[in-house]
């Protein structure tokens, strides 16, 4: 108990632990912001941090992939080259099944969101680097941008008429006001679901890994063998919910942009 | 009580919302794999939705989790 005391009050003093904190590791030691390049503008920190420079090297990333894979613009695609379409593909379809053709004009804004957000994930999987999907900022201001615009959408196409979105047909005029307030509060915590879906399910399995981990170097070579296998399972599985995660930000954006187009529940 | 140890008494009643997140799991993918076994030509086309569904049973779990992290770090 003194121990776990002792790291409180270290917790609470403002030090970030230094990467220990009673013996073992600090599993929130990696999700750490430092600054690169520090940098004030008008009375804001707008310092160049290690989660700025992942999402410089994702974009980078993306773009040379992008132009790099589709130079040759061949026929009978080379290997990368089938790897950009079949990404192109992917996000088409899903955009093709969920928004219907209407929803193409908004292709690009799916595809650039799926593309970035699954590359930052991956390139959290690297040993060492930084996940920025793993703060709740980040995801969050990527959310509130798709909320608002969808909002904003669906009462350019609507005009008023959006509204009726909030009121479920067919049920019995003294139920509406319960059922109005309830449509409105789920619409509100759209934003909110959105963006802790990502960054809980990325946290979460950085932070397990983390532990296992130190599971690892307290056992020893003679006891570290289980939680290191379990451990290479569970990479895997994080690969996985990598891309679960970047596809779900992107479909449930497609359903938002359905509502927001055709108003259907 | 200590109020630390309050705080992880707390924690440790917020993460039991992951519970409710391994059943959720289960249901959907024991009943994909009960649905595909019945009608295994259809099962190819119901594959998004599973791990949509999946994603979202476990997202509502690691909310939960998020509570605890919220209590133990933030408070």
């Amino acid at each position: 108990m003194a121990v776990i005391e002792a790291a409180f009050a270290e917790e609470a003093g403002g030090g970030h632990g230094g990467g220990t904190a009673g013996g073992m590791p600090d599993p929130m030691h990696q999700f750490e912001i430092k600054r690169i390049i520090p940098l004030e503008l008008f009375g804001f920190d707008a310092s160049f941090t290690n989660s700025a420079l992942f999402m410089v090297i994702a974009a980078t990333l993306i773009t040379l992939f992008s132009i790099y894979a589709m130079r040759g613009r061949a026929l009978v695609p080379t290997r990368l080259q089938s790897v950009a379409e079949l990404s192109y593909e992917f996000v088409a379809n899903m955009v093709r099944d969920n928004v219907g053709t209407a929803g193409m004009k908004y292709f690009p804004f799916v595809f650039t969101l799926f593309m970035f957000v699954l590359v930052l994930n991956m390139l959290g999987m690297v040993p060492y680097s930084f996940t920025v999907t793993s703060h709740i900022i980040v995801t969050f201001a990527l959310a509130a941008f798709i909320f608002l615009g969808v909002t904003l959408l669906g009462f350019i196409k609507h005009g008023a008429k959006f509204l009726k979105f909030f009121v479920p047909e067919g049920v019995p005029v003294l139920m509406l006001p319960l059922l109005v307030v309830i449509e409105v509060i789920s619409y509100l915590t759209r934003p909110i679901s959105l963006s802790v879906r990502l960054f809980a399910n990325m946290m979460a399995g950085h932070t397990m890994l983390k532990v296992f981990g130190a599971f690892v170097v307290a056992l020893g070579f003679l006891g570290g063998w289980a939680p290191l296998a379990f451990m290479v399972a569970f990479t895997g599985l994080e690969i996985l919910v990598a891309f679960l995660q970047a596809y779900v930000f992107a479909i449930l954006t497609c359903i938002y942009l359905n509502d927001a187009l055709h108003m259907h529940h | 009580m200590d109020p630390a140890a309050a705080k992880l008494i707390g924690a440790g009643l917020a993460s039991i919302a992951l519970v409710g997140a391994g059943v959720g799991i289960g249901t959907i993918f024991g009943n994909y794999l009960q649905g595909a076994l019945r009608n295994p030509s259809a099962a190819p086309t119901q594959f998004p939705n599973l791990l949509l569904g999946f994603a979202l049973a476990e997202a509502t779990g690691l909310f939960g989790l998020v509570v605890a992290l919220i209590i133990l770090f933030v408070f």
